[in-house]
């Protein structure tokens, strides 16, 4: 009911609903998600009608309860928040203070962009509660979701709408856009052969429980009899090369469908503080947006198949990334002189200031300390597998074995220690480590909000300590591992002065 | 530069160490601490071999006399150790503090980009008149701990810093 009062106050901004076309798609994906148990259902009843009526029934109260999802969700931005109401029986209410908000990212899976929609995750900084996690809008159409994605990341005052600008939109800046040379590298990283597995999985498990016993089907049946009849190491090298097959057809899949359409952008906002944007996606178009200014540095990633394939990826440290950011991912596997092009076009400065910086070696000491930690676990290894061999006879193969793993822990211990390096350049903190997986880091001076200085008994036999650079950004620290005691307290005293005791 | 001095050189902390330490209560809170651990481990291993007497595992007896000998050689040597090297400091710019035992631990946090100053007293803190104080950052590796102080000094600390804190402008990111 209104009274005179409440028309009194101040305009209050109006609340809006998610876009109509979500009676349709919501209902959609509910039904897909209740697909299985319902396909369980149906095949394992054989037509009892009992089980047509429980199949229905579920169907039905998914369709009405997605409708009401739609019917009772608001949101509003007012000039200070974002609030999103939503739930009938549970009532939910969040609401994000603009000034918090990091990154807002659109996402559109296939169904949504048939229908032109868009999901909308806005997410906020390090706070306390519900502010920190942020919200989603799912969903709304494209159209709003670009509004809202470039409303809510101007921060600056709301400025009167001017039609004249509002239609041209800013020149927006290109930084980087998809090679398809690049899917050579695709095959060599671990995620896509994790998601191969995840997918193999998956497929399995969906057979399994649609009641079929793959060898049922005929000719995987034929195939798993000639495998058996064949010596074993026919067995296993045909399984391996299938496997090797799947994963490098997987990964190539995967990579056109992740980073399909891929472009990295700078668009310059009302402000002056502009945002990098990259949009991706075959059949789910993502777009992440990180403003520049929340932008602290950024990191070379090289697993060590990829680095072997002479590749790398560049990553954003940002305050606030949301979980499926990938880490703040600016590119796909890319080759290695690419990423350093895109670390240096993010943050605006010359690769040998940053990523490519001339890194100072850390003391001999530090050789030691990484061939002990390589080497005593695998020494520990290969004594249980002798101890088992020796206790269980037909495991005697194992102890020799397992001997090949010294000279692979040396190896690594070896390469551990090359690539280990810091250096402090104008504006950035560089540091590098690891073997399997190396990740350059640069970080900004001013990104870097306290130090954390370790040292374990052994270190401080050798003299060493790992120095961790604090920061808003990213993992929370980064660490320039065992240095030089001393060199610890001056390269931190140089990075941010006057903070140190 | 000889040998010898460098060694010398590279075995100095590589920060001086902070101006003040915990409460001498302390000491007698971690060993408290510890104590209870030997309850916990050890009065449930007594119970089966009270219980069970000559039908409980051999070895019970070995683990329980074990780890009683350990928690108590803990209680009665590393509070001690822990209350020399466990220090804290608020200088003009930073909270500084210096913790750990087998891993040593210096801490540095601008005060200028502090978010949270949090207290607080588990039960038997409370019965000592300690407390513990947290000071959070923005970053999720932040939280800097001073644990084992006097109650009233942590009350007091939290109170200046807290006003310190509201003084600057910014989300502190």
């Amino acid at each position: 009911m209104s009274t005179p009062v409440q028309l009194a106050t101040p305009v209050e901004t109006p609340w809006r609903r998610l876009d109509p076309r979500m009676l349709v798609i919501g209902p959609i994906n509910g039904l897909v998600q209740v697909l299985p148990v319902a396909a369980v259902l149906l095949v394992t009843g054989q037509g009892d009608v009992a089980r047509l009526w429980i199949t229905g029934v579920i169907a039905g109260l998914v369709v009405v309860g997605k409708m009401l999802t739609w019917q009772t969700t608001r949101y509003r931005i007012t000039p200070e928040r974002v609030e999103l109401h939503s739930g009938w029986l549970n009532r939910q209410r969040r609401s994000v203070p603009r000034d918090r908000i990091r990154t807002v990212d659109l996402t559109a899976r296939l169904l949504h962009r048939v229908f032109g929609l868009s999901v909308v995750q806005v997410s906020a900084g390090a706070g306390t509660g519900s502010e920190h996690s942020g919200l989603s809008l799912d969903a709304v159409s494209k159209a709003e979701a670009e509004r809202l994605r470039r409303e809510l990341l101007e921060r600056a005052a709301v400025a009167a709408p001017d039609p004249g600008t509002g239609a041209v939109g800013p020149p927006v800046q290109e930084l980087a856009r998809l090679h398809w040379s690049w899917l050579r590298l695709a095959p060599l990283t671990f995620s896509s052969l994790a998601g191969m597995a995840a997918i193999g999985g998956t497929a399995f498990n969906l057979i399994d429980e649609l009641g079929v016993d793959p060898r049922d089907i005929g000719p995987v049946d034929e195939a798993t009899d000639r495998l058996v009849s064949a010596p074993i190491w026919v067995g296993i090298l045909i399984i391996a090369g299938l496997l090797l097959l799947v994963s490098v057809v997987g990964a190539l899949v995967l990579f056109a469908e992740r980073w399909f359409g891929y472009r990295l952008t700078r668009e310059p906002g009302a402000d002056g503080a502009s945002t990098l944007r990259v949009k991706r996606g075959l059949l789910t178009r993502r777009s992440l947006s990180v403003a520049e200014d929340r932008l602290r540095g950024a990191e070379i990633v090289e697993p060590l198949l990829l680095r072997v394939g002479r590749g790398a990826q560049c990553r954003a440290l940002s305050t606030g990334l949301t979980k499926d950011a990938q880490g703040g991912a600016l590119q796909p596997p890319v080759p290695r002189q690419e990423a350093h092009r895109v670390a240096s076009a993010a943050l605006r400065a010359d690769p040998a200031e940053i990523t490519r910086a001339r890194l100072r070696p850390h003391p001999r000491q530090a050789l030691l300390r990484r061939l002990t930690r390589a080497l005593v676990p695998t020494a520990a290894v290969v004594a249980i597998a002798f101890w088992l061999g020796w206790l269980v006879p037909e495991l005697d193969w194992l102890g020799p074995t397992s001997l090949v793993l010294v000279p692979l822990a040396l190896l690594v211990a070896l390469d551990r220690y090359r690539n280990l390096g810091h250096q402090l350049t104008a504006e950035h903190l560089v540091s590098r480590q690891g073997s399997l997986v190396r990740r350059t880091v640069a970080l900004q001076k001013h990104g870097v909000i306290g130090w954390t200085i370790r040292q374990s008994i052994f270190q401080r036999r050798a003299g060493l300590v790992t120095l961790e650079a604090v920061t808003a950004a990213g993992q929370g620290g980064y660490q320039v591992l065992d240095l030089a005691a001393g060199d610890a307290a001056a390269l931190a005293d140089a990075t941010t002065p006057h903070l140190l005791p | 530069m000889d040998p010898i001095a460098a060694v010398a050189s590279q075995q100095q902390p590589p920060l001086r160490p902070p101006a003040h330490q915990v409460s001498r209560r302390a000491v007698l809170w971690w060993r408290l601490r510890s104590l209870l651990a030997l309850l916990v481990v050890v009065l449930p291993q007594v119970a089966v071999l009270v219980a069970f007497g000559a039908d409980s595992p051999g070895w019970l007896t070995y683990t329980a006399v074990g780890s009683a000998v350990l928690i108590g050689l803990y209680a009665l040597l590393v509070p001690p150790l822990l209350f020399r090297i466990h220090r804290w400091e608020i200088t003009t710019e930073a909270v500084y503090t210096l913790s750990g035992w087998l891993v040593r631990e210096w801490r540095i946090a601008p005060i200028s980009r502090v978010q949270t100053v949090d207290t607080e007293r588990g039960p038997l803190q409370q019965l000592l008149k300690l407390a513990n104080l947290t000071v959070t950052t923005a970053s999720a590796r932040g939280p800097v701990k001073i644990s084992g102080l006097d109650e009233q000094t942590a009350t007091e600390l939290a109170r200046t810093l807290t006003e310190t804190t509201q003084a600057t402008p910014g989300d502190a990111t």
